[in-house]
């Protein structure tokens, strides 16, 4: 009886061997509540191929790589490789069947060691024999130059190298369809061009390599052929290289440049950053210089996790700047606290509504007792359940003074948020203020923000909406891998120039 | 809401009530008692005559001491399990204290209950500190606090405030007459200060809870402190605040086991109302004017079952089973409801 | 009651007796006897702790020790007595601690209850039943686990004194200890264990039935916490009365954190249990305040293992010697406390 490694070897033979080999993903659906997630999603892979999926956040690629690698099941649809339906009701039955998936933030298991991770989940005798493992590691991992110290905790490694951990041990079960989710996130550039060099390699001897991404720039330097999706559906298949605009284009769908706006005097400076630098986790967010006068309206642009975020909590004191200064209104905040930048006029609104704004449970006259500045000891409630009654109607809140924020929906939560803010702002910094909305909240949304700015109100927003950076926006700085790409002028520019910028690349 | 849902809530409120009734009544019939006499001779334990409801009421009031704070605690978010340690820690410092401070009633009693809160505050502001400065889990940390409270009280009655000559766990010297409690009447333990302080504890976190900027903060760190955080509230700061508060009430509670109850220093000062007051809150589902009422149950069914022991021979920990299984239900079937609803509205 | 000179006298705890008293009864400590007595003691705490520890490193925090030790206790020595069998008696004990880990487990998976307000509301009400339900045994004397001198060994001087003259029940403990080390370090399924407590979605995506697996762990957790029960009631202190185990359980859960959910340093957390209540024991007569307050040592060491693995200083040390760190104290299981669902 053949050893349980020499079998594995033997099915990793097979899989790089066999000819023809075709992925299908035919008709694949799936809803999470009202949201259509995937909608009759076909897509058709051939072996050797490097296929790139690009779109948006929320554009469904997530779940539908989800639902190749078992982890949540397809309302209908079926995947076939090579003419044979695949069961892929669980990661286990997935990966037997070829299908393995590199997470976005490597799964191991940081606390044990490279070779415990290596045999997690692996088949074969009850007992542990590491040196084996480690002997499979170093046989599967040489070919592509990697080199791993099996007994040292995974939390030694770089996020690079838990991805070739990964990539290796998927191998090492037989992987014949490789699935890597967003895996340029967190990695370092050389650590990514070691990654494209491993994948193209794995691609020549016959895999299928899915590379999910929503950065333009990567899939047209990594792969043959790709698939954009939005809105949870397949807007086209193209091969590559082709003009980045029609994948612009196809991202984002048609840009409607923006009416004409009425024109505010700018005023003196509300926001003044000179060499800021802000990290938070492994984001450094390096030399920021920017003044932002009163009544200017600023968009942040650029792919989740390129720094906006925390230039948002930089200018909120939620991130502490390491060196540099921030000035609020011309009184310098460097180093002060989040209170005392609310104390000062600033006032931020995060995307998670109900995590980051709302509280579960509290009604909606809680909330404005929570946020009023009424600070006396007892609470009036009749006086404030008049005030949270007015405000309703002035917002035009759907709900009750009563209701629990968590029963609100989304264009009313927000509606609630923005209620909530206090008069006199010199600051007013938003995370996509819109996301999820329809257009009839998304419009009002934007009729109160600019009443803050017509009182001068300094706004500084970052939207993955490239139709709301061009319509509201002044000025937008466009982020790119934690440093400011470059800085335009909304009304000068289109929203494909945006799209190539985002995506790391100057327009000619 | 429909008729249905309602009737579901119903449901889900009597059934646990019924099927701890049925528990019981089994668990008597194995005992070979009779359920009916049981159950009346169980509320004659508890309530019959002057001296009896006196019992009853002393041993309510610490019991409700404590599920007062812990409203706060919970509220806050925190699994106050620390809060034995507190009552300890309040019984100790108000021994201390009748030991020490001469004087009238007018001045030992109140010195007593002074420092009875104050000891308990301190043990509970260490847990809070445990939690926001060094980052020990709330239930660990208090739980390790409980039993050096308990041995600090066990070394104390063995060690230097023994009695003249016996180094016995059963407690210290009793305190002398002014440093206890006044009473009401005859031959019975009933002070009116244990009843009002009690009383003006339920009344002080309902509207803490209900009424005040404070508690309704301490509500917004207790669901989500991020969104609370992001609100401008100093969430160490009020997460300490809930752990003072309960310390107070808790020390308190020990103070009222002291000087009104055993009128001296055992090594079980606490009675175990901290952990019987996790429970009651539980039942209460975390609502203080449930608080008064759900403890009078827990204490009726104890001291009850103290009789049936007396008179059928069926063991006093009874009342704690019934009260257990009661809570144990609750808390399934409100799972069990909330699962069905998340169904529904998937489906 | 010892009286003393007062230049003799000793300080602070040491109260009122001299301290050549006291290095009388020091000495006791470490006859053979007593040491042999501290490891036959240890054993209901090594089966509880053990126990626990595979609990929690599946992720899942089973806080009923207290109730569970003290219900099984009851019924290992309530069955025994009844059918006269020890060996029926520890398998009852093992069933009842099962029996709680799976309602633990059920209301945490299925219901998606706090395990933390469960498993303290089964501690009340298991101690309450214990109490109720062990009425009639109160008193008796029953089955107790018959000694068993392995032939040998026990006569090897000193060593084979303290640790192999006892019976199967402290033998067994022994024998935990090895097993539960072997399993979760050198086997697959101890390594999928580790993976469903530290990372569920990771083990989940390696194709690891995580659900499945807690259930199994936190009722085999509970079945040794039982099988603690019935190594107390059958073997340690002989028989039933109320509040018998007190306190055993809490102090279980202590070491485990003392102990870093590793079963061997948790082993020697529960012998050195023993040995502090050896020390409580044999100086009892000489400070009885000090015997009194010895075997709450376990909680501050356990908040201080707890404060120091979080402090930056201990994460930098241990980040430059991986092996240091590992003798101090670790990291609790990431995953713990935590319901895992796939969606």
């Amino acid at each position: 009886m053949p050893s349980p490694s020499s079998r594995l070897r033997s099915r990793l033979a097979t899989a790089l061997d066999s000819s023809d080999m075709s992925l299908l993903l035919e008709n694949i659906d799936k809803r999470f509540g009202e949201v259509h997630a995937n909608n009759s999603i076909t897509i058709e892979i051939e072996e050797g191929t490097l296929h790139g999926l690009l779109g948006e956040n929320g554009a469904g690629k997530s779940t539908l790589m989800k639902v190749l690698s078992g982890f949540i099941d397809r309302d209908s649809g079926r995947v076939l490789l090579d003419g044979k339906e695949l069961d892929l009701s669980s990661p286990k039955t997935a990966i037997r069947a070829g299908v393995g998936m590199l997470h976005q933030d490597p799964l191991v298991f940081l606390p044990l060691s490279v070779v415990d991770n290596f045999l997690m989940g692996s088949p074969g005798d009850r007992f542990l024999d590491r040196a084996e493992g480690a002997a499979e590691l170093r046989r599967i991992s040489e070919p592509f130059g990697f080199n791993f110290n099996p007994d040292a905790p995974a939390r030694t490694l770089t996020v690079g190298e838990r991805q070739q951990l990964e990539i290796v041990r998927l191998l090492w079960l037989g992987a014949k369809v490789l699935i890597l989710d967003e895996p340029t996130t967190g990695i370092s550039e050389i650590q990514r061009v070691d990654l494209f060099a491993t994948l193209r390699q794995l691609a020549a001897q016959g895999m299928i390599v899915i590379f999910v991404s929503h950065k333009l720039e990567e899939v047209e330097e990594l792969c043959q052929r790709v698939t954009v999706m939005r809105q949870g559906k397949v807007i086209g298949e193209l091969d590559l290289p082709t003009p980045a605009e029609r994948l612009v284009e196809m991202m984002f769908g048609q840009v409607i440049v923006a009416s004409d706006r009425p024109q505010i005097a700018h005023g003196e400076p509300s926001l003044v950053l000179e060499a800021t630098t802000l990290k938070e986790g492994n984001l450094m967010v390096a030399d920021l210089s920017l003044s932002v006068a009163k009544s200017e309206v600023i968009g942040l642009a650029g792919l989740e996790g390129s720094g906006q975020r925390t230039f948002l909590g930089g200018c909120t004191g939620l991130v502490p700047a390491l060196s540099g200064t921030i000035t609020i209104g011309g009184k310098p905040m460097t180093k002060r606290h989040y209170r005392d930048f609310m104390r000062h006029g600033v006032h931020y609104l995060p995307a998670g509504r109900l995590e980051e704004g709302l509280v579960e449970g509290l009604s909606i006259t809680e909330h404005f007792i929570l946020a009023g500045d009424d600070k006396s000891f007892f609470v009036d409630w009749d006086a404030a359940r008049e005030g949270s009654e007015k405000n309703i109607e002035h917002f035009s809140i759907k709900g009750f003074h009563h209701s629990p924020a968590e029963s609100l929906s989304g264009g009313n939560q927000q509606r609630l948020l923005l209620a909530m803010m206090p008069p006199g702002l010199k600051l007013l910094l938003m995370e996509h203020p819109t996301r999820g909305l329809d257009i009839e909240s998304a419009d009002w949304v934007w009729t109160q923000i600019l009443a803050r700015r017509e009182e001068g109100t300094a706004i500084v927003f970052a939207s993955a909406d490239l139709d709301e950076l061009l319509r509201y926006s002044d000025r937008i700085l466009v982020f790119f891998n934690g440093r400011i790409l470059k800085e335009v002028d909304a009304r000068s520019t289109t929203g494909e120039q945006l799209g190539y910028l985002i995506g790391g690349k100057e327009p000619e | 809401m429909t008729s249905q849902t309602s009737a579901a809530r119903w449901g889900a409120t009597i059934a646990p009530i019924a099927l701890a009734v049925v528990v019981a009544v089994v668990l008597l019939l194995l005992a070979g008692a009779n359920p009916l006499e049981s159950f009346k001779l169980m509320g004659e334990g508890a309530f019959s005559g002057w001296s009896k409801t006196g019992e009853t009421l002393m041993a309510w009031v610490p019991l409700v001491l404590a599920a007062a704070g812990l409203i706060i605690t919970f509220n806050a978010g925190l699994w106050n399990i620390g809060i034995e340690g507190q009552i300890i820690l309040g019984g100790i410092a108000a021994s201390w204290a009748a030991r020490e401070v001469g004087g009238s009633s007018w001045v030992v009693v109140p010195a007593a209950i002074i420092a009875g809160a104050l000891g308990g505050m301190l043990w509970a502001l260490l847990a809070g500190v445990l939690k926001t400065r060094f980052r020990v889990n709330e239930i660990f940390g208090g739980l390790g606090l409980d039993f050096v409270a308990a041995s600090l009280a066990v070394y104390l009655v063995i060690g230097p405030w023994s009695r003249q000559g016996v180094a016995s766990t059963s407690g210290t010297d009793l305190f002398r007459e002014e440093a206890r409690l006044p009473t009401i009447l005859e031959n019975n333990r009933l002070s009116l200060v244990a009843l009002g302080l009690a009383v003006a504890a339920v009344v002080f976190v309902f509207y803490l809870m209900k009424g005040t900027l404070f508690g309704l903060r301490l509500k917004a760190v207790g669901r989500n402190p991020r969104s609370a955080f992001l609100l401008g509230i100093p969430t160490s700061r009020y997460m300490l605040g809930a752990f003072a508060l309960c310390g107070i009430l808790a020390g308190i509670a020990g103070s009222m086991q002291a000087i009104g109850f055993h009128f001296k220093l055992i090594p079980a000062i606490s009675g175990g109302y901290g952990f019987l007051g996790i429970l009651v809150v539980l039942l209460a589902a975390f609502r203080a004017a449930w608080i008064a009422p759900v403890a009078l149950f827990f204490i009726a069914m104890s001291r009850g079952s103290t009789l049936l022991d007396l008179r059928l021979d069926v063991d006093s920990a009874l009342g704690g089973v019934i009260t257990g299984i009661l809570v144990l239900l609750v808390i399934l079937g409100g799972g069990w409801q909330l699962r069905r609803l998340k169904r529904k509205a998937l489906a | 009651m010892a009286t003393a000179t007062t230049e003799e006298k000793g300080t602070g705890l040491i109260l009122g007796a001299t301290w050549s008293e006291f290095w009388a009864a020091w000495g006791d400590v470490f006859t053979v006897a007593s040491l042999g007595s501290m490891v036959a003691a240890s054993g209901p705490l090594i089966y509880a702790t053990v126990g626990e520890t595979i609990t929690e490193k599946a992720g899942v925090i089973n806080l009923s020790l207290e109730g569970s030790i003290m219900l099984s206790a009851m019924t290992g020595f309530g069955t025994a007595f009844l059918v006269n069998n020890v060996l029926i008696g520890f398998l009852a004990a093992a069933a009842v601690g099962a029996a709680i880990a799976a309602l633990i487990a059920f209301a945490s998976i299925e219901l998606r209850l706090d395990q933390i307000a469960v498993g303290f509301v089964l501690t009340l009400l298991a101690v309450d039943l214990s109490d109720y339900l062990g009425n009639r045994f109160v008193g008796e004397a029953g089955p107790a686990v018959p000694a068993w001198p392995i032939p040998v060994l026990s006569d090897i001087p000193w060593v084979g004194e303290i640790l192999f003259d006892h019976n199967l029940a402290v033998y067994g403990s022994f024998v935990l200890i090895g097993v539960a080390y072997i399993f979760i370090y050198r086997t697959r399924g101890g390594l999928e264990l580790q993976g469903i407590g530290e990372r569920p979605e990771g083990a989940f995506a390696r194709g690891v039935a995580v659900n499945k697996m807690r259930y199994f762990y936190t009722i085999l957790g509970g079945a040794l916490v039982g099988v603690a029960g019935a190594a107390f009631s059958l073997d340690q202190k002989l028989g039933w009365r109320e509040g018998s185990t007190r306190n055993l359980g809490w102090i279980a859960l202590a070491i485990v954190i003392f102990g870093g959910w590793h079963p061997i340093r948790v082993a020697i957390g529960a012998f050195l249990f023993g040995f502090l209540q050896v020390v409580a024991l044999k100086l009892q007569p000489v400070f009885p305040g000090l015997s009194q307050v010895l075997p709450s040592i376990p909680f501050p060491m356990m908040i201080l293992a707890l404060v120091v693995v979080y402090t930056d200083w201990f994460r930098r040390l241990g980040d430059r010697y991986p092996r240091l760190r590992g003798i101090l104290a670790a990291d609790p299981p990431s995953g713990i406390g935590v319901a895992f669902h796939p969606e």
